[in-house]
């Protein structure tokens, strides 16, 4: 279960087979709030940079695995990443400083969106060089296995990932050495600007897996409830050693970072696309299952309150000191690298 | 004292280290029931077994990034890349991952992982298999190097990367191997970080590192037959480099050779001498000089190789005619 979310599920909306759904539409909407704020934060121009990648149509991947992580499991993901560390129990406000570049933030500030981690969620980072996070979770996974805990450790990438070699290595060894691992590819149709059908001819992708002795599934993320369950039975093999890749379809409902107007793709491609979206999917899912509009309204306020706190949260943030510039290159105990103008200073000091 | 080669004594300290450190692992290619291609872990799969010896696939990308995710979770895992020329292969994984975790995260874990590799000249192994990549290391802030010359550093210098609490990349040189010298494993060395002043000398300094030490070693007993005392200085670490040594013998001296296998240009020996420059200016005589590897691929051709990197004999020439300058002036 997710850490940190105390909202009280509104009664008549948690009633029968909604119990199940309304927590999962719960995290989305944060997902998709959080995302929508991050996207503020830069049109106000208080973050830092532009490299910020958004998993709008992609929280039923994020909420639809990071749900069944518990305390323990270890997970790496890709750039586009803070749907998924959301979903498994990131404070929205230390995000949003870190997205700004501020000492309150998860990293103070050193690694912004694309480097964020948090150990005692055992996010062991997200990643700005496509595929890069990947091999961690073998070495998670041997570190796992051998302590017997059944902990997985789980990689986050999109279909960007499935052309770099590094993923068909980590997949390999995970299989040969019975990993408690799982390679979760959120395949939102883009590597940038390039679609999935320029990049390769291979799309079955959970076949490649398969090739390797992996369990391997593909499952549409229109509805959570499905990825949940496909997920479900495949963490719980790879838990038990038996590692899986998973590949979830989902639609990139904007750029590839904030600056892509994405020129590459035609109006009806965007609109057949965001169709495909599971937060929209799932509040119906709720509506038509009995739950009440006003309830669900409400809920949906809260958490855009919610959100909207983050942006108030990270703007009065402090950036981080210049001092701290030199620190954690090495451990605290090492001497810090010699400043530069510290440097020249001294060689120029007049004797 | 007894006599050992350079390496059984790696093998001694990774034997050592395991048996102190259950956490520590060696994972690489054929490091198990082959014993490593030069045979450094030969035996170690027969006392560790097979989890603590673990061999890989042919994937160096995913061995570096295993093993960094492995030393996030609580293991110390010793990865070996069996020829540093293939080190490019894994460049992401050590560059972008290892050596910047603990920064990017804001300092809430490093990454204490050591990773085993060795290079240099001297067995025609052709342009792949005989490069000195160290400076690919040292440019990389993050990344702690250790380049052992001596039976005892072999041993010391990697007990201590394992101690480390960040990346140490630990390059072996491969026609070191079979090297034997007399050992007494018990005897004091130098500290981690801290260089070895092999031979003292007022004439002129030689600060080098790994095979080159003994280059240096030979040309400096050759020197001094003519009155020529040089004074060698052995890194052993060029991260952390240890300046102040270097600094102590440039201001006694005023000569300085660096003395390095690697291509010359923008190499360790071009960073060495930019920083006795600037530091140490007013004590200078006469320029640094860089004996370096040439700036050319490694042949197969046994004679090709030998004269593509510093001999002794090139050593002792220059030296001469450095000294030579300065009774001239």
């Amino acid at each position: 279960m997710t850490q940190d979310v105390n909202m009280a599920a509104p009664a008549a909306a948690a009633s029968g087979s909604n119990t199940e759904l309304l927590p999962m539409y719960r995290d989305m909407r944060r997902v998709r709030s959080f995302e929508e704020r991050v996207g503020e934060l830069f049109v106000r121009g208080q973050s830092a940079g532009s490299m910020l990648h958004l998993s709008i149509g992609e929280e039923s991947a994020a909420v639809g695995v990071a749900s069944l992580m518990r305390k323990g499991d270890t997970f790496t993901t890709h750039h586009r990443g803070h749907g998924i560390f959301l979903a498994r129990g990131a404070d929205p406000n230390r995000m949003m400083a870190e997205i700004a570049g501020k000492e309150s933030g998860y990293c103070h500030g050193k690694g912004g969106s694309m480097h964020i981690a948090d150990m005692g969620l055992g996010h062991l980072g997200a990643n700005a060089i496509v595929g890069g996070g990947i091999p961690a979770v073998v070495g998670a996974g041997l570190a796992s296995k051998r302590a017997g805990r059944g902990d997985v450790s789980i990689a986050f990438f999109g279909d960007g990932a499935m052309q770099q070699g590094i993923l068909y290595e980590s997949m390999n060894m995970a299989a040969l050495w019975d990993l408690p691992v799982m390679f979760v590819c959120i395949n939102n149709q883009y590597g940038m600007g390039t679609r999935i059908e320029q990049a390769t001819r291979g799309v079955e992708l959970h076949q490649r897996a398969r090739a390797l002795g992996l369990r391997g599934e593909t499952v549409d993320g229109l509805d959570v409830r499905d990825v949940r369950e496909v997920a479900q039975d495949l963490i719980d093999g790879g838990r038990a050693g038996n590692p899986a890749f998973l590949a979830i379809d989902c639609y990139r409902f904007f750029g590839h970072a904030r600056m892509d107007k994405s020129p590459y793709r035609s109006e009806e491609d965007e609109t057949q696309g965001r169709a495909k979206d599971p937060v929209k999917f799932a509040r119906q899912a709720l509506l038509d299952g009995g739950a009440d509009e006003a309830e669900l309204a409400a809920l949906d306020g809260e958490i855009s309150a919610e959100m909207d706190a983050t942006i108030d949260f990270a703007v009065a943030a402090t950036p981080p000191p210049l001092t701290s510039m030199f620190r954690d290159v090495y451990a605290s105990d090492q001497p810090e690298p010699e400043p530069v103008r510290t440097r020249i200073d001294r060689i120029l000091a007049v004797e | 004292m007894a006599e050992m080669t350079y390496r059984d004594a790696l093998k001694q300290a990774l034997r050592d280290a395991m048996t102190e450190d259950d956490s520590i692992f060696v994972m690489g290619e054929e490091v198990g029931r082959y014993g490593g291609a030069y045979g450094v872990t030969k035996g170690l799969y027969e006392e560790f077994g097979a989890d603590r010896l673990l061999d890989t696939p042919i994937s160096e990308p995913a061995i570096v990034g295993a093993a960094v995710g492995a030393a996030m979770s609580g293991m110390r895992p010793v990865a070996e890349l069996m020829y540093v020329d293939f080190i490019g292969m894994t460049m992401d994984q050590l560059g972008n991952q290892a050596a910047k975790i603990r920064y990017m995260f804001g300092g809430q874990i490093g990454v204490p992982m050591v990773l085993r590799t060795q290079g240099g000249t001297g067995r025609s192994a052709g342009a792949q298999h005989s490069q000195s990549l160290e400076a690919y290391v040292m440019h990389t802030p993050g990344l702690r190097l250790a380049m052992p010359a001596t039976v005892a550093d072999a041993y010391h210098l990697l007990r201590a990367a394992l101690r480390q609490p960040d990346p140490v990349v630990f390059i072996e040189h491969k026609s070191l191997y079979a090297m034997k010298e007399e050992v007494n494993l018990s005897a004091p060395v130098p500290e981690w970080g801290k260089a070895a002043v092999r031979r003292e000398g007022g004439d002129l300094v030689i600060v080098t590192y790994s095979r080159q030490v003994h280059y240096a070693m030979q040309a400096a007993q050759e020197l001094s037959k003519k009155g020529v005392e040089a004074a060698v200085i052995d890194l052993r670490t060029l991260n952390p480099l240890d300046f102040e040594t270097i600094r102590r013998h440039v201001e006694k001296t005023g000569r300085v050779m660096v003395v390095s296998e690697a291509a010359m240009t923008a190499g360790v020996a071009a960073e060495l001498s930019a920083r006795i420059h600037e530091e140490c200016f007013d004590y200078l005589a006469e320029p640094v000089v860089r004996v370096a590897g040439e700036d050319i691929p490694i042949s197969v051709s046994v004679d090709l190789e030998a004269n593509s990197v510093p001999t002794p004999g090139l050593i002792r020439d220059v030296a001469e005619r450095m000294v030579a300058v300065r009774s001239a002036a």
